[in-house]
């Protein structure tokens, strides 16, 4: 049966391998693998406890700020301190700018390709001169020869279905993108000092009380943000979806959902965050809590050794290697299930499980874009490649507008008499933590044991251990896996169909093979064996 | 060519650009014209292969948060960006064909983005080893440019036990480099690098950790905002207290700017918004090789540093002096050579300030 193997996966945060086999032009199973090994668990052994925030913001230089947010979270769980309300709104206001940042890129810079035809843009007939600006820069750029990162992409691929007057105009967007998305993590930099790897949130709550001019900036550019967000990603994902309406029935994958939630309210109850927790199981469910004692990583056909399934609080990391083999073991990702079952993790995942606990912005902006599509009430669309493009545009909408309200709430405090932004707190001998919270792409866990005033064991489990995960103990595929089965190939030497449910996911590598520990992780280029 | 009527900015940003380009390459302000010149003659755009090793690809987000010129700027007028797993639109054979042809074309400038775990196996693409590809890509450039202090020095991927015994990028060809460390690096280096390199047809002075002098000569220490506390006594204890709005010293809370050489205090981040101290956080001297492991507790001060109020000790130079080499004692012990390397320098530097002072 022929194979195809896509090595590098680009436009995606670092090193993913996937294998597909193709039967009569459809993908019959696939297999995907992570490979570098870079250790961040084994490095955090023996610290002190209050450096790991810094360190796990390094596992993912693309969402940096959830990393340290969960870490934060683990450790003030361990170091039994609570942050005081400035803090948690701060926090919230920065993991707002994160998501955008992470939303526009996504849409724009590492997604938008597989669906706008760079070349063909330059057979449109703009007629505003914005567009013919546009148009003249971009012909200037290719006549020049050096088409830098256009180069060698799948542009004429029948699967590009635009007219090149909207090739021309998603580009446009692609390039205003650039500006905003730099502009999305300004506010982060205002307060946190830079973008990425910010600094000012450490574990018992803030270093410094926001300035009202630092505030003003935030506001400003938030304002900015939320006018980009409404005015020209929302309407472009309307001018998209009318071309690509079948991907609204391809790469469902599992059906199972799983967030942790993120933005806490003033109870800092996880099922209260303004994106709650929960899960919904296939075919059924209500958006019911989910429980972390639930969650246990499987290694059967992973490099590593296995005393069967174990939860992150006792997990361990212990690398077996053997060759790689998709009848075996083949990838240095865990496999996470919840209740045994694999989980879909991220925006769609957040987006769903808020839709069916009623959650009234969500549920208004849902069934606006349903009925826009011609689709009212069918909510089982959303669990395809389009919906978790529509979940990302969703969820940016709700949150630019949200941040504004953070913000007042933020002023509202530092009004008071006695402004608090840090509590302090005594280091443990002993103790444990967890912290759960939202990356862009999904539900992230952080586990910290500390032993003797140091961290004895820290585990991540990651949005793309979840969605990338291999297949389990009992031998079923995870997300991406499944996503892909039964997808078309037209033209097996460009299979741009496997990269667009490859993208849907967003998967970020460093995050998700921050543990293993390979002696051979080989990565192929796509080839037909 | 770098055609400015394409630019979206007008005649007056553009000279402000060439203005703080040319301030970051420590050139007077009478060559901005003469630097605006040199961009607009520059004919062909350079290539940029940018490689992606054992890394979190933060260096390629900050690299993307380049305000002036702008990434569209750079991507589309200023360099040609011909391999960046990132960003680039091909993916597969496609992506590895590309590489194949700029390698026989050769003369481009070769970025890296994170360590090479030396560890056999432990880092490989396309099933070659990570070290191989390294070589190969690193043979044929007109200059290779490690970015971040993964790449220059092992970094995080580096960081004690070093699971997959990651190395820099010049330790493990044993070549020479231009190392622009940071944690994430900051656009600006790359961009003031590059340009010098363009405009001058050579790389700027490097000290003897291949770090252009320009970047990484100065200490935060000595540029900080917060010096004048520092040399008077004033430090917080503790985030968030009474002297929260003081802006005093972060030296107790941990700041390692005493001992890290960049100019974050004057270039700052993220377009000049702000910089680590700036934000009350201690300095983690990201730009240090080992940062981690030498620097660690972050939280903690840094050992064997005399605190200025201290009786003893009198004057702003003495005290700034007996730090510098109480500092370098103690490093002698655990620290890595290198910060003794920067000290001796630091001292000569400051010996003869001193010394023309007492002239005077």
């Amino acid at each position: 049966m022929p194979k195809l193997v896509i090595d590098p996966v680009t436009r995606i945060e670092g090193h993913l391998r996937v294998e597909v086999e193709i039967e009569n032009g459809k993908v019959k199973d696939a297999w995907s693998a992570g490979t570098l090994f870079r250790g961040i668990e084994l490095i955090l052994q023996g610290r002190d406890p209050r450096d790991a925030w810094h360190i796990t913001q390094r596992i993912c230089g693309v969402c940096p700020v959830p990393h340290g947010l969960a870490s934060v979270l683990a450790l003030e769980d361990a170091f039994k301190v609570q942050p005081p309300e400035p803090a948690r709104i701060v926090r919230n206001l920065i993991e707002g700018t994160q998501m955008l940042h992470s939303h526009i890129l996504w849409f724009y810079h590492l997604n938008g390709l597989d669906y706008v035809d760079i070349i063909s843009s330059l057979q449109a007939r703009p007629k505003e001169e914005s567009l013919i600006n546009v148009k003249n820069k971009i012909s200037t750029f290719i006549n020049r020869g050096q088409l830098g990162p256009f180069a060698n992409a799948y542009w004429g691929h029948p699967a590009y279905r635009l007219p090149p007057d909207l090739d021309l105009l998603l580009l446009a967007h692609y390039l205003q993108a650039l500006e905003v998305q730099l502009k999305a993590t300004k506010p982060t930099a205002v307060l946190g000092g830079k973008w990425p790897m910010h600094m000012n949130t450490p574990p018992g709550g803030l270093t410094k009380v926001p300035t009202i001019q630092q505030i003003k900036s935030f506001l400003y550019i938030v304002k900015e943000l939320q006018d980009f967000v409404n005015t020209v990603m929302y309407q472009d994902l309307l001018t998209l979806a009318p071309f690509y309406l079948d991907w609204a029935n391809k790469g469902r994958g599992v059906g199972n959902y799983l967030a942790w939630g993120v933005f806490e309210d003033r109870s800092r109850e996880p099922k209260k965050r303004f994106l709650p927790r929960g899960v919904v199981f296939d075919g059924k469910g209500q958006g019911e809590d989910a429980f972390p004692a639930e969650v246990k990583e499987h290694v059967c056909h992973s490099f590593y050794e296995s005393k069967g399934p174990l939860n992150p609080q006792r997990g361990e990391t212990k690398p077996r290697f053997i060759e790689y083999s998709t009848q075996e073991s083949y990838s240095w990702l865990k496999a996470p299930r919840y209740k045994d079952m694999p989980m879909e993790v991220g925006p769609l995942a957040r987006v769903l499980v808020a839709y069916l606990s009623g959650h009234e912005l969500i549920g208004k902006e849902v069934d606006s874009l349903l009925k826009q599509l011609g689709q009212e009430g069918n909510l089982e669309i959303l669990k395809s490649v389009l919906g978790r493009i529509a979940a990302r545009v969703i969820e940016s909408r709700v949150i630019a507008a949200k941040m504004e309200e953070w913000l007042l709430e933020l002023i509202e405090e530092l009004k008071k008499e006695k402004v608090e932004v840090y509590q302090e707190y005594e280091l443990p001998k002993e103790s444990e933590g967890l912290g759960l919270w939202e990356a862009p792409r999904g539900a992230l866990g952080h586990w910290v044991q500390i032993k003797n005033g140091r961290i004895a064991n820290y585990q991540c489990v990651v949005p793309t251990t979840w969605n990338a995960s291999p297949r389990d103990d009992y031998n079923r595929r995870g997300p991406l896996e499944e996503a892909l089965v039964g997808i078309s190939v037209e033209d097996p030497k460009r299979p741009i169909e496997i990269l667009r449910v490859i993208h849907s996911f967003d998967p970020c590598l460093a995050c998700a093979v921050h543990v293993i520990d390979p002696t051979t992780n080989e990565i192929y280029k796509i080839r037909v064996i | 060519m770098w055609p400015i009527q394409l630019k979206k900015y007008n005649r007056r940003e553009f000279l402000a650009y060439c203005g703080k380009m040319a301030a970051l390459l420590g050139l007077s302000p009478l060559s901005i014209p003469q630097l605006g010149r040199a961009l607009e003659e520059i004919m062909k755009k350079p290539s940029v292969v940018w490689l992606n090793f054992s890394a979190c690809t933060g260096c390629t987000e900050s690299f993307i948060k380049s305000e002036c010129p702008s990434v569209s700027e750079i991507v589309l007028n200023m360099i040609s960006l011909d391999f960046n797993e990132t960003i680039m639109a091909a993916a597969g054979e496609n992506a590895e064909n590309l590489l194949e042809s700029l390698l026989k074309q050769g003369e481009y400038y070769c970025i890296i983005e994170g360590a090479i775990p030396l560890k056999h196996g432990y880092g490989r693409i396309g099933g070659r080893e990570m070290m191989e590809i390294a070589q190969r890509v690193a043979a044929r450039a007109a200059r290779v440019i490690a970015v971040g202090t993964c790449a220059c020095f092992g970094g995080t991927s580096g960081a004690r036990p070093n699971p997959s015994e990651a190395k820099g990028v010049a330790e493990a060809l044993g070549i020479e480099v231009v190392n622009l460390p940071g944690c994430p690096v900051n656009p600006d280096w790359v961009l003031a690098t590059l340009l010098n390199v363009l405009m001058f047809g050579k790389c700027p002075e490097l000290d003897h950790l291949g770090r252009p002098r320009i970047i990484y000569g100065l200490k935060i220490h000595d540029n900080c905002e917060r010096r004048a506390h520092f040399d008077a006594g004033r430090f917080l204890d503790v985030f968030g207290s009474e002297a929260a709005g003081k802006n005093y010293c972060l030296y107790k809370l941990g700041c390692k700017g005493s001992a890290t050489y960049s100019n974050c205090p004057l270039v700052k981040w993220n377009g000049g918004t702000n910089w680590c101290v700036q934000s009350r956080s201690p300095c983690i001297g990201c730009v240090e090789p080992s940062f981690w492991d030498n620097f660690a507790p972050l939280y903690e001060r840094l050992p064997g540093v005399r605190v200025p109020g201290v009786p003893g000790i009198k004057g702003v130079e003495a005290t700034a002096d007996r730090i510098g080499a109480t500092l370098a004692a103690a490093t002698a012990a655990g620290i890595g050579a290198h910060i003794i390397g920067t000290f001796l320098r630091e001292k000569k530097v400051r010996k003869k300030e001193i010394e023309s002072r007492k002239e005077e």
